[in-house]
């Protein structure tokens, strides 16, 4: 993250306007910025998204890989997040300097999708107690513009949409059965994403909160909620951030605003997700 | 590899191009905001995107710090799903260590470090999607990240790669030549001095065929030259004519 240096009077503009529901880029206490999903550019994967939320960007990978079953959950595929931080994003990041923002994001990430109802997990698995699918979630953070967990969030869902899954037949042998994955690229199966929830983060500033803040409202922000949010409203996950202490009526509010903006949000991304796959054109990607 | 012919009898490719064919070269200077300078490129189905910060203040240590000219710090790393196997680290390992100094060595020849003392210069290298001449498409995205961040250079630096088969010079291979053709050969140069900044070889080829394999890979590279330059000068002119437009009123 390039540090954001406010001054005293900036904040204290940055405060008062988020108190009259007008926010410094003009928005509403409850609206995000522009944004721009785009699916299926890197060939190398079974799945990839990349979002691009104002001048916060994330790319997502997701490759699938045949493996045995945990054995305390033998009916069910896996899933594994795994985050790096770019050094494009800010020189911080060089080096191990971004293990500690990956992880906090992917125990995020990790949390809301354990709810069983995230994804159809038992698809996953193809001989229970034996091989499932185990999907790996690469997460690539290319810039750093304010409400990562959200935009990670949303590329993480898109990534899943347009993840095709090779289908595999299963042949009995002597020795046990065998498992052959098709390589054909158009034998594939979806996976059904509408239970999947985006991660809606709830900044409180002053009296107010707002979604979506953007660097210079997240330095003036205290406290944080991040929450889990599939389609229908249900919560999977939720976290309190920051350094500030929040009163349980100002929480229940919080989480009420975040329930509708996800709802919303999630309404949204399917859409426009269904909407640019009917298109025929070839992936723009970062030529635009 | 049985049944799989690198140069088919009619003279192409695997992926269908002649042997002295570049791969589609697509790129965008300034992707990002924050960053001073920053490229994405494409070559065929290697996908990079490289990012220059600074000259800016010696971070970390200022034992660091050269008295006399310009330090200049690299990373390459490459996205875990880069690759047809995942990888574990997108850094870190041998092959991106390597890496980092070869494009450390190579920017440090052409960048005018000496106008730069005791100041240091990022520059970031990610691979996206990797199909071979990874080191190659590094080195022309980091050149074009580092003009878009307006470092004064000598020259641009362009790489490319060849390699020999069928008595035949091949130049900018993809994944699947690289692993069975045998011989590599990676030059990066100044195309406009003529000059070798960095060159490695991968296997054996036979002293007879080097020089011919050479200029081929030296052909490519002024190709791949021509490419960047005419694009960057097109829209260098676009620019100044809109500037000229907004002075003028």
């Amino acid at each position: 993250m390039a540090d954001v240096d406010l001054s005293e009077p900036e904040k204290v503009y940055i405060l008062h306007s988020v108190q009259e529901n007008l926010r410094e880029d003009g928005r509403g206490c409850e609206d995000f910025r522009h944004m721009e999903v785009e699916t299926g550019l890197i060939s190398n994967t079974n799945g990839s998204a990349r979002v691009r939320l104002a001048s916060t960007d994330v790319l997502v990978g997701i490759k699938v890989q045949l493996t045995p079953v945990d054995p305390k959950k033998p009916n069910v595929g896996r899933i594994e997040f795994f985050l790096d931080c770019s050094a494009n994003a800010t020189p911080a990041f060089e080096g191990r300097g971004g293990e500690g923002l990956a992880s906090e994001i992917t125990a995020m990430l990790t949390r809301s999708y354990s709810c069983f109802s995230a994804i159809d997990y038992t698809s996953l698995c193809l001989l229970p107690g034996q091989q499932c699918w185990l999907l790996y979630i690469d997460i690539l953070l290319l810039e750093c513009g304010g409400n990562l967990f959200d935009a990670v969030s949303i590329a993480v869902k898109a990534a899943l949409f347009n993840l095709r899954i090779p289908n595999v037949t299963m042949t009995k042998d002597e020795g046990g059965i065998e498992l052959d994955v098709s390589d054909d690229p158009f034998d594939f199966k979806r996976l059904d994403v509408s239970g999947a929830p985006v991660i809606v983060t709830v900044n409180k500033i002053g009296h107010q909160h707002v979604v979506d803040a953007s660097e210079k409202e997240e330095a003036c922000s205290l406290a944080k909620v991040m929450l889990g949010i599939t389609e229908k409203g249900t919560v999977t996950a939720m976290k309190k951030e920051g350094s500030g202490s929040l009163d349980s009526e100002s929480i229940s509010e919080m989480i009420e605003s975040a329930k509708n903006v996800g709802i919303e949000l999630n309404k949204c991304l399917l859409n426009i997700l269904k909407e640019e796959e009917a298109k025929i054109e070839e992936p723009v990607g970062f030529l635009r | 590899m049985a049944g799989m012919e690198l140069l088919s009898d009619q003279g192409f490719r695997t992926d269908g191009r002649k042997p002295n064919e570049l791969r589609r070269i697509r790129f965008k200077k300034g992707v990002f905001k924050q960053a001073d300078g920053s490229a994405y490129l494409e070559q065929g189905n290697t996908k990079v995107l490289a990012a220059v910060y600074g000259p800016h203040e010696i971070r970390g240590s200022k034992g660091k710090a050269l008295h006399d000219k310009l330090l200049i710090n690299c990373q390459y790393s490459m996205a875990t799903f880069s690759t047809q196997d995942r990888k574990r680290r997108p850094r870190g390992d041998r092959k991106s260590q390597e890496m980092t100094m070869h494009l450390k060595q190579t920017f440090n020849a052409v960048v005018l470090t000496e106008l730069f003392p005791k100041v240091q210069l990022d520059i970031y290298v990610e691979v996206l999607q990797s199909d071979g001449g990874n080191y190659c498409a590094s080195v022309n995205a980091a050149t074009l990240a580092l003009i878009d961040a307006g470092i004064p250079m000598k020259d641009y630096v362009i790489a490319c790669s060849g390699s020999f088969v069928k008595d035949t010079p091949i130049v900018d291979i993809n994944h699947l030549e690289e692993s069975t053709a045998g011989a590599e050969i990676i030059v990066a140069v100044l195309p406009r001095f003529d000059q070798i900044v960095f060159i490695e070889m991968n296997s054996r080829l036979h002293e007879d065929h080097l020089s011919r394999v050479m200029d081929q890979v030296m052909n490519g590279c002024k190709d791949i030259f021509n490419i960047l330059n005419q694009q960057v000068k097109d829209e260098l002119c676009k620019k100044a004519a809109i500037d000229k437009l907004v002075d003028a009123g």
